[in-house]
């Protein structure tokens, strides 16, 4: 019926805008564009302390998101927690390169940064990093510098 | 043309119980009706009527006995089966029930549509040739919205027949319209069963319409049939309930007086 | 304490009628889903339905998401600039939508609109006897009015709720980018940085589906109980409204509990 025509079309139009909109938040309100279906390898780094890193969390090097934190587990026999995660194939960092775990402003979310070493030979899928530094936990820097101060006042009145 | 159709049953209903809830609706009802015939069942509102139409199309699975349709108990018939067999049985449902969404052409067409593989200009063919047979093919564009009661009617009819049922049921055709469409929808009930060799079935209180049409009636209340012959024989039956119907008294076996205490007490009591 | 045991009696009587009544909803559904055969194979149906379920709810729900973003970005914009922080407008704006605002209040809207009319009109037919007038004919009103009906709702309210949510951070770019002046930039730098695309509009797209299915059952199957009366038919589309709107608001939250714990 001609009816039917005018029915189709705006069930079409309404599709297209619904998807539409839909492809609208994922490219220009989400970072679809920037991450997920890229190809990646697995790096895990062992560290004292994680403070807040969670999974997920992003993994940057100067500044710009090379990765995503996989899997955070604690390792019984060294009583170290190790984080795995994903580094995009593009790309490549030498084996000794360091890992931090640093925080956005102030009190923001922690991510892990990267660091690139000077080794001409790459990491490759599965590798251990050497070299970590853990997560600035902010009770001990207070307790320390309290610490401090009582050192210095001691030190004045003696 | 169809050939004079064997008389044997083409419904049988075999003493059957059923129930809504805890009212007993019927209470061993006994029906045979035979191939070709067009038949009423009468009796007030109420007593089951419809009820038994249901059960005959197998919307309803009856307490106690049986209801044979071409000799297969409904009732025991596969979803599949049953949903063969209603396609050769016709339903007009009291105020037409037509599709409210779609045109009277729509309407006709549906069955056409849903159960067969012909092309559609063969349904074209087909549904205004319906349509005329009701006399209403002017109308097929129509919504059922723009249609009186009687033009809704008869496009229901239509698409009724759509098919050519073998069994055609009706429930109260005639509620509700004028005098003409009344006659109108009588003639077309009996004009199609012969002209399709089917059987119909009218469930009815509308007693003159239905005796000037109709080859046998059925007289049903509390729950039994309690009379049955043809038109002229009920016309001079003396039995009371009959009598009663037939001419529309106001008082006899059907009390004029809902049950109620002593209108005397009544007025004294003080009551609200 | 005659009184107190009537009340009791009562009480229990309506959750006993209350899980019935779930119980032969649920087999109304697994009932809609095994007739769903019919509206893949005459997807038509389903396009007519969704026409009228979808289509039609196209205004309100751009409309709504438009004023949503606008007053999401006026107050957003308030409290944030208190803290120096008007900069992050936009993740407010689009966070706040796309994981909640956009999948309940599309829903509650479509509920309010569609739902009801999905409701008034199945409940309808019932009263009018057309459904009884399709199964002597030997076609399921199962599967030709309510299945079709049914899967339009699910396929819908996604493509709403997503809609909303593209007009409400379109609403608020308009009001903190152009009427308050917060910079175009960082409205949208740190709102691309900040909605994940799997964390968050993934999981909004599943609210919203979840939603619909809630939705679209719950109204078919109030219109299919209908008694067929006025009293009833209304009855039946006022109970849709509000037991749809309440549905979306508990599962928002069970789901909103279980995706976005701890993230």
């Amino acid at each position: 019926m001609m009816k039917r025509k005018a029915l189709d079309l705006w069930v079409g139009v309404f599709v297209a805008i619904g998807l539409g909109a839909l492809l609208f938040l994922a490219l220009k309100v989400g970072n679809l564009s920037s991450f997920s279906a890229a190809e990646t390898y697995l790096v895990k780094a062992n560290f004292d302390n994680i403070g807040g890193l969670k999974k997920r969390a992003p993994v940057k090097s100067a500044g710009v998101v090379v990765g995503r934190v996989e899997d955070i587990v604690f390792d019984t026999e060294t009583y170290e927690a190790t984080v795995a995660f994903s580094i995009d194939k593009r790309y490549q960092f030498p084996k000794d390169t360091s890992a931090k775990i640093l925080t956005s402003g102030l009190l923001g979310e922690q991510y892990v940064g990267l660091a690139a070493g000077g080794d001409t030979a790459k990491l490759k899928n599965g590798d251990t990093l050497k070299i970590t530094q853990s997560a600035v936990v902010l009770e001990n820097l207070i307790s320390q510098f309290l610490f401090n101060k009582a050192a210095d006042g001691n030190k004045d009145s003696k | 043309m169809p050939t004079k159709p064997a008389t044997d049953n083409l419904v049988e209903v075999d003493n059957v119980n059923f129930a809504y809830d805890s009212r007993q609706i019927l209470k061993g009802v006994n029906l045979a009706i035979r191939r070709g015939q067009v038949v009423a069942i009468m009796g007030l509102s109420g007593c089951g009527k419809t009820t038994l139409l249901r059960l005959i199309g197998g919307a309803l699975r009856p307490a106690g006995g049986e209801v044979r349709v071409g000799g297969r108990a409904v009732a025991k018939l596969s979803h599949d089966e049953l949903f063969a067999l209603r396609r050769k049985m016709g339903m007009l449902f009291q105020f037409g029930a037509l599709f409210t969404d779609m045109s009277c052409y729509d309407n006709v067409a549906f069955q056409m549509r849903e159960h067969t593989d012909l092309p559609e200009e063969l349904i074209d063919d087909l549904v205004l040739m319906k349509l005329q047979a009701v006399g209403l093919r002017g109308a097929h564009r129509l919504m059922p919205s723009e249609l009186s009661g009687g033009m809704a009617r008869r496009v229901a009819l239509a698409r009724t027949t759509a098919l050519d049922p073998m069994l055609i049921m009706y429930d109260e055709p005639f509620a509700g319209l004028d005098p003409v469409s009344m006659g109108v929808i009588g003639q077309l009930i009996r004009r199609l069963n012969d002209a399709l060799g089917a059987t119909s079935i009218i469930v009815t209180h509308d007693v003159a319409e239905a005796l000037q049409v109709v080859d046998d009636v059925y007289f049903m209340a509390d729950g039994v049939i309690i009379a049955r012959g043809t038109p002229a024989e009920l016309r001079a039956s003396d039995k009371p309930f009959v009598h009663q119907f037939v001419h529309g008294e106001m008082d006899g076996p059907m009390p004029f007086h809902y049950p109620a205490e002593d209108y005397g007490r009544d007025l004294y009591s003080g009551e609200a | 304490m005659t009184a107190v045991i009537s009340f009791l009696e009562d009480l229990g009587g309506r959750a006993t009628g209350a899980i019935h009544r779930l119980g032969f909803a649920s087999r109304f559904l697994l009932l809609t889903l095994q007739n769903s055969g019919m509206c893949f194979r005459r997807f038509s149906l389903v396009v007519r339905e969704i026409y009228f379920a979808g289509v039609q709810s196209l205004i309100i729900i751009l409309v709504s998401g438009l004023f949503v973003g606008m007053v999401l970005g006026l107050q957003g914009y308030d409290t944030l600039v208190r803290y120096g922080s008007s900069s992050a407008l936009g993740v407010l704006v689009a966070l706040s939508l796309v994981r909640e605002l956009g999948p309940v209040v599309a829903g509650l809207l479509f509920a309010s609109r569609a739902g009801s009319a999905i409701t008034a009109e199945i409940g309808l037919m019932k009263a009018t006897e057309q459904l009884a007038a399709m199964e002597m004919m030997a076609v399921d009103p199962i599967a030709r009015v309510i299945a079709p009906r049914f899967w339009a709702g699910v396929i819908s309210m996604p493509l709403l709720a997503a809609m909303f949510s593209a007009m409400g951070v379109f609403g608020g770019y308009l009001v903190g980018v152009r009427l308050i002046g917060v910079d175009e930039g960082s409205f949208w730098s740190q709102m691309q940085a900040a909605v994940d695309f799997q964390e968050d509009i993934l999981n909004g797209v599943i609210k919203s589906v979840v939603f619909g299915v809630a939705v679209t059952w719950i109204a078919v199957f109030e219109g299919y109980d209908a008694p067929p009366t006025a009293e009833g038919v209304s009855g039946a589309t006022t109970r849709t409204v509000v037991t749809s709107s309440l549905t979306i608001l508990a599962l928002d939250f069970m789901l909103t509990a279980f995706m976005f714990r701890g993230a």
